[in-house]
């Protein structure tokens, strides 16, 4: 949407052109200074998709073990119920704050937000490389957890279960210390996102000429800021009531266990949003591109994200609906819950409007974004059943939800993923993917994951609880077709290790803008990769 | 003004932002204890003073429910299982408790009432909940409470259907207590391997 006229950088020689044989002039930092000290928005994206893929390994093994477990009834692989707690928690925990949102908020954000805007960096860079390494220390607090056995309280941490009575061990408290740590990370990420697409916008890209995917992450920022504390201040109370004899939680000292619910999910529910609107962004972009057209919609588009970040904030007790809230009160949130499935629409129809009437390519990206589209369909549609109060009665803490939240959070996010992946590859490494393996990823990837999760709505509406390391008899077919999908999805990701060996080995370079005349936005008038301090001079927007 | 200032006046307002909802965060323990105590929300009912206002001729049916939380050596029982009460005038009704233990415990009663929507017609103008109670070994104690119901309950929509309403509540060995005896809660090997059958 924004028209350069002149002053991106590729005529000032001497920047940037390592890809084109100028590499002396481009000078990088030694390897300690430029990976560890980095200040600069490229390095620091680059260090949090590696994390993300790193955190989205583990989970992943935690996945296929869960999977295995539940493959067939009384089955061993998981010794113990302490130990299956254990693994789902981390499993839950790695994927949210260790994988998505490394990739799509500090990895993919701190890539492209200075790019899109025409910045030279982000506005805090020294504060964007805390906000990086306070992650590590953060997935081995995370990790200790694990392995000591000791956080088997369910992401969710709810006490009484998270208490000094039911977890005395220390990994407990790892794990609480491990999310404070990656709380402040993301609050001071967010933050700098804030302040550089407030402050350090080009000449002329007002805020309703802005790219999309930076519309999506500004959305995100202000979510974390306004969530993520209230996180820090229950994982606060948690810690004070395990360790320092305070009853914050605890009804025999004048507590509240429920008060517990209601701030975790006052953050939990935005998060989910936090999780999905990068997504958002990209798909946007790769739609737009691979459509020839702009997209339908901008506003509508931009207003959308705004408005399900709002209402995301007032929805959060329709996670407690049988935690012993009145009628009243769940009637309202069951209401605000739906109103949400509005903008949510919105976007889905604007992005199926796009993509009518274009000239459509469907190279890699293509296809998970329209991949997204299906799949984050179902999660929404079954979604809508959720929010139900009456419904959820009978289908809370089923695999019902566990099918509904992994197919918008785990499916469609990591779709948006791999989407921005795909698109980006080429600009972020200068080289060329294997489109062939790319197609090979996605498809074992759609397949694997439809096989895993929509037998779990059946799974659910039988009545299989979650959070459990065995069931009876009659669950059996499902979950063995489930395990299945979840081996061919494990195979999957090892393609997609397959297809970032080719790439980065690889001896084509990209052109400029690989994708033509349908990827409109600035980064694009960059040389892949771009070089490694871009928009020296400020482009001018039209 | 140049891009530094302004950033860091953006910065500014949002480290803002974040501590205020850390304190907003703390804050909702109390404010939610208000709120409730002046809605009766979460089945509240209001305690106090204030005088019943006299009766109507109408009677409502009160239900008494007693739990003891299991580190509590106590027992705990209503006297009456269910009262019919006269609309706003004042009731008096009792629970029994026993401590069984051979040394002196200290417990606390919470409290709420169901349905909780009638909780804010509710009062509670004496109570033994209202403060901590010490058995002395093999104590036996009668708890009297004192309440009105407000005459209001039958003339507001939200709440005419009401026909009977229960009082319940569980009564906790105190924190400090508990510390001092050593009985903390403990959970125990809550957990052990799966039993094999094959």
């Amino acid at each position: 949407m924004a028209e350069l006229t002149h002053g991106d950088d590729h005529d000032h020689a001497g920047y940037g052109h390592a890809a084109h044989g100028h590499g002396a002039h481009d000078h990088k930092p030694g390897f300690v200074q430029r990976w560890l000290f980095s200040t600069n928005h490229k390095d620091i994206g680059t260090l949090y998709l590696g994390f993300a893929v790193i955190g989205g390994t583990v989970g992943g093994i935690l996945s296929e073990i869960i999977r295995a477990q539940l493959q067939f009834p009384n089955n061993h692989v998981v010794t113990s119920g302490q130990e299956w707690n254990t693994i789902i928690t981390s499993h839950g925990l790695l994927m949210i704050f260790f994988s998505v949102m490394p990739a799509l908020i500090g990895g993919f954000g701190n890539w492209f937000i200075p790019l899109m805007i025409g910045a030279p960096d982000m506005a805090f860079p020294r504060l964007n490389n805390i906000s990086f390494w306070l992650l590590p220390p953060a997935f081995v607090l995370i990790c200790i957890g694990l392995f000591m056995g000791e956080s088997g309280s369910g992401w969710t941490l709810y006490p009484p279960l998270s208490n000094a009575t039911f977890e005395p061990g220390m990994g407990m408290d790892c794990t609480l210390f491990a999310l404070h740590l990656a709380g402040a990370s993301s609050i001071l990420g967010a933050m700098n996102f804030i302040t550089t697409i407030f402050n350090m916008r080009a000449p002329g890209m007002t805020m309703h000429k802005m790219p999309l995917f930076v519309w999506s992450e500004l959305v995100t920022a202000f979510l974390l800021v306004l969530s993520i504390p209230v996180l820090a201040g229950a994982i606060t109370m948690l810690i004070c009531d395990r360790n320092f004899g305070t009853a914050f939680f605890d009804p025999a000292g004048g507590g509240d266990p429920v008060l517990f619910q209601h701030l975790f999910w006052f953050f939990g529910h935005p998060e989910v949003y936090i999780m999905i609107l990068p997504g958002f962004g990209i798909i946007s972009h790769v739609i737009s591109t691979f459509s020839k057209k702009p997209i339908f919609g901008y506003l509508g588009m931009v207003y959308a994200m705004v408005a399900i970040g709002v209402v995301g904030f007032v929805v959060w007790a329709h996670h407690m609906y049988i935690s012993g809230i009145d009628v009243d009160t769940r009637a309202y949130f069951m209401g605000a819950t739906l109103v949400i499935a509005i903008p949510t629409g919105v976007k889905i129809f604007s992005w199926i409007a796009t993509m009518w009437g274009g000239s459509i390519r469907f190279d890699t990206p293509m296809l998970w974004a329209i991949g997204f589209l299906f799949v984050f369909t179902i999660g929404g549609v079954t979604g809508v059943v959720c929010a139900n109060a009456g419904i959820d009665e009978m289908i809370h803490n089923t695999y019902y939800v566990v099918a509904h939240f992994h197919y918008v959070l785990s499916v469609s996010a990591v779709f948006s993923i791999f989407c921005g992946f795909y698109y980006w590859i080429g600009k972020m490494s200068g080289r060329q993917y294997p489109e062939f393996w790319g197609r090979v990823h996605f498809w074992m990837t759609f397949v694997g994951v439809n096989l895993t999760f929509f037998p779990q709505h059946f799974l659910g509406l039988a009545g299989m609880p979650r959070r459990y390391p065995d069931y009876p008899d009659a669950f059996a077919g499902w979950n063995y077709v489930s395990s299945i999908g979840a081996y061919i999805s494990g195979a999957a990701f090892l393609v997609f290790l397959y297809v970032c060996f080719r790439t980065f080995t690889s001896k084509e370079h990209v052109a400029d803008n690989y994708w033509g005349e349908g990827a409109t936005t600035l980064e694009w008038t960059q040389t892949s990769p771009p070089a490694f301090h871009s928009w020296l001079e400020l482009p001018r927007i039209k | 003004m140049d891009t530094r200032r302004a950033n860091r006046i953006i910065a500014g307002i949002f480290t803002a932002v974040a501590i205020g909802m850390v304190g907003m965060s703390f804050a909702a323990i109390p404010l939610y204890r208000v709120f409730c105590q002046a809605t009766g929300y979460g089945g509240t009912p209001k305690i106090g003073a204030a005088a019943a206002p006299g009766g109507n001729g109408r009677t409502i049916r009160v239900r008494f429910n007693a739990d003891t939380y299991p580190g509590l050596p106590w027992t705990f029982a209503p006297d009456q299982v269910e009262i019919a009460v006269p609309l706003g005038e004042d009731h008096l009704a009792s629970y029994t408790a026993h401590n069984k233990a051979r040394s002196a415990v200290t417990g606390v009663a919470l409290y709420n009432i169901t349905p909780e929507k009638a909780a804010k017609y509710f009062h509670k103008t004496a109570c033994f909940c209202f403060n901590k109670q010490t058995l002395e070994p093999g104590q036996t104690m009668d708890f009297p409470l004192s309440f009105w119901v407000d005459p209001a309950i039958g003339t507001d929509p939200d709440t005419s259907d009401v026909q009977t309403v229960t009082l319940s509540y569980t009564f906790f060995r105190t924190l400090e207590d508990a510390e001092k005896a050593g009985t903390l809660a403990k959970a125990g090997p809550h957990v052990g391997p799966p039993t094999k059958q094959n």
